[in-house]
């Protein structure tokens, strides 16, 4: 078996011809105990791991999986990206009931697609336990590109902690795990280094942030996580191995529960031809973010002899996850520098993101007036700074453009608003400054195109997820347009998206940083029309 | 038996909570105490003043409670019971009741506004009216400093106001007490954080009279060693 994941799957009639292209899978959510970096905990599973097996489906295959809860509080496992019936996406209170204790839950669905995707908890805080795992769905007719192996590189964060404890922590005191808040003395720095006729920016630059009662250092919300590669510490170097010649396909998944990854391999360019599960044309990167739920597949071309290191900087460069692609297992290659921490900074309204040095404020001083940058940011780019010449090219939304146009491409009928929103103070997040427990349903007319358009305005940013209809990108691709399950939008960022409501029923569409889900940022769609 | 009235009243509160919370709106909690001591006159003084707040995000039971104690008597106790109820993204307005141990046993009625200002300060103010009619207020507000990351400095300023002279306690109408602190903490944890104080008390106005009369002096700079803990 070429392709090593912990804990394959079983697939209980795999024995019988494959052309019936109709399987049964048997999965159980389970506790586990878990140690990683030396410290034990105890966790949620799938068949006895985290992340649990893999699902490797075909095209056109009639899917039946039977999932046993054999925790003592409700389950549920939801299929990230995959478009079926309402009623199967496993979303409880929204698609079904939940697994209770003790009860197996089947579910049956028809895969009418190929590509990564991947499968994950959506109860309580389980998936940030380690309720998550791969579905690779092979396409009936071959992907329009060439690879002679692939590996699943599912990205993870693992808290040195329980969420549960984690999120209450956060609803005490928000900057709980921030231990990299400004100091007097980086006052005292930024002030010396600063040129005569710019030391009153430095001290107007703070008052502003104190005015807002927000803080640039507020980059991440959590701190104390492990950084893993298919379930393994960057000391495990998970070790995937090619043959001198092969290109690789390498499908990455970002499972995490509240990080961001900047994923690179020195030495070698990643050509992305897959953006959730679609075909895209083809971009050679250096680099390409990866947000919370989103998955991207890169074919590289590893030279004999060598080993490279596949490395995810968390977006804070608190840590990264790293493996190794090598021709021997257990072999090592040079691990990159991480970099420095980056700082949220003020650029004027309107100047847009490239700005670093000049901060001016708005009479009003609000967020609404201000758009946010991560400095150093390496992240999407509407790219000048990115795409200069000399630099490594990193992966922006700009450069996704589909292999083939999808079939609808209407201008939207209506365009909906949502503004992304939270109260970073009481730590609860929100859209259109509702949370969901207080927030009616958003409601579809079976048939529309729907223009939806994200709006950032909180100092972080957002990995939001539409289940059960695809989001077209409005990224000037026009026709070319990439669909995706997952858009992130960035700080002061707006994005918008072209929804085709082909599919009848309750979906839930979230923020996928999952303290956030959990806090309120987080809407129910109703579909209204059509049949099953 | 005011005191029971006032069990009573937050006990009602507290039950009354999982209806206020509304769906998605789960219920936490938050504990902060701050205690030291101090040598006042060749007299060990212990001190405490600590609150917290059980509720969702909207509604919450938010409780205070200080007191000063000498020779292991209290001279000083009270404790608040408070509905608070988040207005603005900043800010929560509170109602509820204030009961006085010591000196005194005495009842107040309770209104304030407690929250973030900008620039980080953290704001307390209330107005009391006790059960005799006396009307007072509190306005407390602390900032922060980092020298690193757990070595953090915490000025703050407390100011009492009243309405009327009440000799009997040797109150003046108007800003009769403030004082002024520094706290330097180091944050072992959030949860463990040992501290010193350095305190300025000074009175004002016919209360100064009044505490000239009695001790001589209007004012008093106080040195604290403590531990604060959250939970």
């Amino acid at each position: 078996m070429r392709f090593k994941l912990a804990g394959l799957l079983i697939a209980t009639s795999s024995l019988i011809a494959p052309a019936a292209l109709a399987d049964v899978y048997n999965l159980e959510i389970d506790q586990f105990e878990r140690t990683v970096d030396g410290k034990t905990l105890t966790g949620v599973s799938i068949n006895g791991t985290s992340p649990g097996p893999l699902l490797r489906l075909r095209e056109g295959e009639d899917v039946t999986i039977n999932v046993t809860n054999t925790l003592d509080v409700d389950t549920s496992l939801h299929w990230h990206g995959i478009i079926l019936d309402a009623g199967m996406d496993g979303v409880p209170g929204i698609s079904f009931d939940g697994i209770a204790p003790g009860e197996t839950y089947t579910y049956n669905f028809t895969a009418n697609q190929s590509g990564t995707y991947w499968y994950h908890g959506h109860s309580a805080l389980q998936e940030q336990e380690g309720v998550f795992a791969p579905i690779i769905i092979e396409p009936a007719k071959p992907d329009p590109f060439e690879y002679d192996r692939e590996h699943v590189i599912i990205l993870a964060d693992w808290l040195n902690d329980s969420p549960y404890k984690a999120l209450a922590n956060l609803k005490k005191r928000s900057n709980y795990y921030n231990y990299n808040r400004r100091t007097v003395f980086d006052l005292w720095r930024d002030w010396r280094n600063a040129d005569r006729g710019e030391k009153t920016d430095v001290i107007q630059e703070r008052l502003a942030w104190g005015r807002m009662r927000m803080d640039p250092t507020d980059i991440v919300d959590i701190t104390g996580y492990s950084f893993l590669v298919n379930g393994e510490t960057p000391e495990d170097n998970w070790s995937g191995l090619f043959e001198a010649g092969e290109k690789v396909r390498l499908r990455f998944i970002n499972a995490a529960a509240m990080t961001y990854f900047d994923v690179k391999i020195p030495g070698l360019k990643m050509t992305v031809v897959q953006a959730d599960g679609q075909n895209i044309e083809p971009v050679s990167v250096d680099e390409f973010p990866i947000a919370i739920a989103e998955t991207f597949d890169v074919i590289v071309e590893p030279e004999a002899g060598q080993s490279y290191t596949i490395f995810a900087a968390a977006k804070d460069r608190s840590g990264y996850a790293r493996g190794t692609l090598s021709e021997t297992p257990g072999a090592e290659a040079a691990i990159p520098e991480l970099g420095p921490r980056p700082e949220l900074t003020m650029a004027a309204m309107g100047e847009g993101h490239a700005s670093h040095g000049a901060m001016a404020e708005s009479e009003a001083g609000g967020m609404d007036e201000m758009t946010m940058d991560m400095s150093g940011d390496a992240h999407r780019g509407h790219g000048e700074m990115l795409a200069m010449e000399h630099g490594p090219k990193v992966l922006s939304y700009d450069d996704l453009r589909a292999l083939t146009p999808y079939t609808d491409r209407r201008a939207p009928d209506r365009e909906v608003e949502l503004r992304l929103t939270g109260n970073m103070e009481r730590y609860f997040w929100s859209i259109n400054d509702v949370k969901f427990g207080d927030a009616g349903p958003l409601e579809f007319n079976y048939g529309e195109r729907v223009r939806i358009t994200f709006k950032n305005e909180t100092m972080m940013e957002h990995p939001m997820h539409l289940h059960g209809l695809w989001m077209d990108l409005v990224n000037g691709e026009g026709d070319m347009a990439p669909r995706k399950h997952t858009i992130t939008i960035r700080p002061g960022e707006t994005i918008s998206a072209d929804v085709t409501v082909d599919a009848t029923g309750s979906w839930a569409f979230h923020c996928h940083i999952l303290q956030h889900a959990a806090t309120g940022m987080f809407r129910q769609v109703n579909v209204i029309g059509g049949v099953q | 038996m005011k005191p029971k009235i006032l069990i009573a009243g937050a006990l009602a509160m507290a039950t009354a909570l999982p209806a206020l919370a509304a769906e998605g709106d789960p219920v936490y909690n938050y504990t902060l105490i701050e205690a030291d001591i101090a040598e006042i006159d060749d007299e060990t003084v212990g001190a405490f003043d600590a609150q917290g707040w059980v509720g969702g995000d909207y509604n919450r039971f938010w409780w205070k409670a200080e007191g000063e104690f000498a020779d292991g008597d209290f001279e000083d106790a009270e404790v608040q019971a408070l509905y608070s109820r988040y207005i603005s993204k900043f800010w929560d307005a509170q109602i509820g009741v204030r009961y006085d141990l010591e000196p005194k046993g005495e009842t107040y009625g309770v209104i304030g506004l407690q929250g973030l200002a900008p620039y980080f300060f953290e704001v307390d103010a209330a107005a009391f009216v006790s059960s005799s009619g006396d009307v007072s207020a509190r306005f407390e507000a602390t900032g922060e400093l980092l020298f690193t990351q757990r070595l953090i400095l915490e000025p703050g300023i407390a100011l009492d106001f009243y309405a009327e002279d009440d000799p009997s306690r040797q109150i003046g109408s108007g800003l009769a007490t403030a004082e002024y602190s520094a706290q330097l903490r180091y944050e072992f944890t959030r949860e463990f954080a040992p501290y010193v104080e350095l305190a300025y008390e000074e009175a004002y106005g016919d209360t100064a009279d009044f505490q000239r009369l009695e001790t001589g002096s209007a004012d008093d700079t106080v040195f604290k060693v403590g531990l604060r803990t959250m939970f």
